[in-house]
């Protein structure tokens, strides 16, 4: 586990965004460590999705910043004016943070090996040898090493999942992005990616999820972050978030999952 | 080279011979396509019924139709039609006939395309209140399937409006054909087809703005 | 074989007959050529054009679907002559056909391309390719797959609108017979003959389409 002291990856401040009058994001602070795994949760509409879209400029945000590495993300500051960046720039920041869907979104075209090796070639500029190593590797360490040749139809939702992810960590980036990665999946397909998701957590990897698998955040996180009505109501490590709510509105929502997380012990 | 005088008065003095065209153009469209539901409805029917031989018929008919070029059903029609000893029909009925069968085919995968797309809750809930075969097709059926198939309607009207012009080929007088002689009359070339160009242009507007309204009135029923 | 008789008349106007027909093939393929590349440009250029752009694409695609294709043959025919721009009929008449089909072909490509779930283009933006790759790699081939059917709908529809080259003079297959009928008197076989012909090709690109259709169907995205 990561502590205190690694250093800054992530840093979001005052982050607010809008769709017409409804205000989703009120000013949105966040910092993920290297290494840390940190999970937003919080019920739906709450602005979790929101925000981790924000984070690769799937969705443009109003004001506020976001900084990977330091490095202002989609924007620059000119003469107090906020300027988008570029394509090539935009994009070039993009493949260092990587993103799961919950809808997978494989691209049908493509077999789950040329599906990891798309970004390689064109965005790495890998020559097609190493990128298919390389994709293969990963297929491998998700457990999907003999369905490299399948393309998504082919494949279960969780297996599709598992390749998403070897799509997304392949490229190698600074940053993996879950967005209720599970939500889409039967219930006994559920643990074959949370297993892919934990190992990627053991191995060092930063990981920023959201989630409604709050067994598994419990176990997994370093950090929870509770969203509610597009603030950060409540921040800590899983021992201290679970147990002492500070909020009627995190106890009324952990109630919810009552039966899990005693369980868990 | 592009130094052309423009003299709108040519199309002023046939004013009434392009309003005449429009509206035969417009009649003829409308007739066809009434007359191409009625095929089209019977077609779509016998698209789904149990008779394999109706079936059979009804299929190639629409293939038929639809994989010959109209010009060709056009001459089919005007010049075979004699040759069968069948003599009544002058140019703008052939014309209209040949429009009907063409839309008929055309009305015919629409309408089947809206029956099957029907759900089948409706039809059990007729059959639950006691209503026999026909009633059900004539107060549920139906009447849904207008609602569905509107939109196509509207585009179907638009087409053969837009197809009306090939009753150029045979002489018949409409829009195109009117351009055609006040261009090989007064040789004033651009003014006669900018004008046949803008009422057929203005006209297919008209006819979607008032279907869109017909429309509009009808989608709250779903 | 005897004169008079429909086959022996056949054989009598074979090779106008075959001309008809290679003029008929040269105009559809030409067509559906330059219609398919422009379409494509003025499809894409429609979904993700800067705006002004867009409107006037829009403006073209709905002027050019209110007009009928006569009118746009006989236009083109006239009006090219007028400004004493030397073409020949098939070239005016190929012309005006790819400027009415480029219209529908963009708006079936502007069609697949926004009924493509938004989830390919963000997990495509998520790994970071540009819009130009994002096009390339994902939405083209994607796009191509769901245009591919309606776009053999329009080619058929082409071939059967080539006919209308007869009208400013384009010996073509229609053309072709009627030339023979005028000979020979034989309205009914020879219109019949022209007919099974027209529906051979159009049926034949009909039932690849639905093939196609088909082979794509298991797509899930």
């Amino acid at each position: 586990m990561a502590t205190s002291k690694a250093a800054l990856l992530l840093q979001a401040r005052g982050v607010t965004k809008s769709f017409g009058d409804l205000e989703i994001l009120k000013g949105i602070d966040l910092d993920v460590r290297q290494g840390q795994v940190v999970a937003l949760i919080g019920a739906s509409g709450s602005g979790k999705t929101t925000f981790l879209r924000c984070i690769n400029l799937l969705e443009e945000y109003e004001r506020g910043e976001i900084r990977l590495d330091g490095e202002q993300i989609g924007y620059r500051v000119e003469s107090r004016e906020r300027r988008r960046l570029s394509e090539a720039q935009v994009s070039a920041q993009r493949a260092r943070i990587g993103m799961v869907f919950q809808s997978f979104n494989l691209f049908p075209h493509m077999s789950a090996e040329q599906n990891v090796m798309l970004g390689l070639t064109k965005v790495r500029g890998k020559p097609k040898v190493e990128a298919q190593e390389i994709a293969r590797h990963w297929l491998d360490r998700v457990g999907l090493a003999d369905r490299r040749d399948h393309y998504p139809y082919q494949l279960s939702g969780g297996q599709q999942q598992r390749v998403a992810i070897a799509r997304a960590v392949a490229m190698e980036p600074r940053l993996l992005l879950f967005d209720e990665v599970t939500s889409a999946l039967d219930p006994e397909l559920v643990a074959e990616v949370l297993a892919v998701m934990q190992d990627l957590a053991r191995s060092g990897m930063t990981m920023l999820l959201v989630s409604h698998e709050m067994l598994f955040v419990r176990q997994v996180a370093d950090h929870v972050v509770f969203m509610d009505g597009g603030v950060v109501a409540q921040a800590g490590a899983p021992a201290e978030v679970f147990e002492r709510p500070a909020t009627p509105r995190l106890r009324q929502f952990l109630g919810r999952f009552h039966g899990i997380l005693t369980g868990a012990g | 080279m592009l130094n052309y005088n423009f003299n709108w008065s040519v199309i002023w003095r046939n004013w009434d011979a392009f309003l005449d065209a429009l509206l035969l153009g417009l009649g003829m469209a409308v007739l066809s396509l009434l007359v191409g539901c009625i095929i089209g409805l019977l077609v779509a029917y016998a698209r789904l019924a149990q008779n394999r031989v109706l079936q059979w018929a009804a299929w190639a008919y629409v293939e038929l139709i639809r994989n010959t070029p109209l010009l060709l059903l056009v001459f089919m029609c005007y010049f075979g039609l004699p040759e069968l000893g069948i003599r009544f029909l002058d140019k703008v009925e052939s014309f209209v006939l040949t429009l009907s069968l063409y839309a008929g085919a055309y009305m015919a995968e629409v309408f089947r395309a809206g029956l099957s797309s029907i759900p089948r809750q409706y039809v059990e809930a007729a059959k639950a209140i006691g209503m026999r075969p026909w009633q059900r097709q004539r107060w549920v059926v139906l009447p849904v399937m207008f609602r569905i198939t509107l939109p196509s309607l509207s585009n179907n009207l638009i087409s053969l409006f837009k197809d009306t012009s090939l009753a150029a080929a045979i002489a018949v007088p409409e829009l195109t054909f009117t351009a055609r002689q006040v261009n090989a009359n007064t040789f004033r070339v651009m003014e006669a087809w900018l004008t046949a160009t803008a009422l057929y242009l203005v006209t297919c507007y008209a006819i979607a703005l008032a279907l869109r309204a017909v429309e509009r009135r009808y989608a709250s029923i779903r | 074989m005897e004169r008079g008789t429909f086959l022996y008349e056949v054989w009598v106007a074979r090779w106008s007959l075959l001309s008809g027909f290679g003029i008929t093939l040269s105009a559809s393929v030409l067509t559906i050529a330059i219609a398919t590349l422009l379409g494509l440009i003025l499809g894409i250029g429609l979904t993700y054009g800067w705006r002004p752009l867009r409107w006037l694409i829009r403006i073209y695609v709905d002027a050019l679907r209110g007009i009928p294709v006569l009118v746009l043959i006989l236009f083109a025919y006239y009006g090219l002559a007028l400004f004493k721009i030397n073409v020949p009929p098939f070239w005016a008449g190929v012309i005006a056909l790819a400027a009415f089909s480029i219209a529908h072909i963009a708006e079936t490509i502007r069609g697949g391309i926004e009924s493509l779930p938004q989830g390919q283009t963000e997990a495509a933006k998520a790994i970071g390719l540009q819009f130009h790759q994002r096009l390339a790699y994902v939405i083209i081939p994607l796009a191509t797959r769901r245009v591919l059917p309606p776009w053999m709908n329009t080619c058929a529809e082409i071939v059967k609108n080539t006919t209308l080259l007869s009208i400013i003079g384009v010996v073509e297959f229609l053309l072709s017979n009627q030339q023979a009928i005028a000979r020979n008197y034989l309205v009914l076989q020879f219109y019949l003959f022209a007919a099974v012909v027209y529906l051979l090709i159009n049926f034949t690109i009909s039932q690849l389409g639905a093939k196609l259709e088909r082979r794509y169907a298991h797509f899930r995205y």
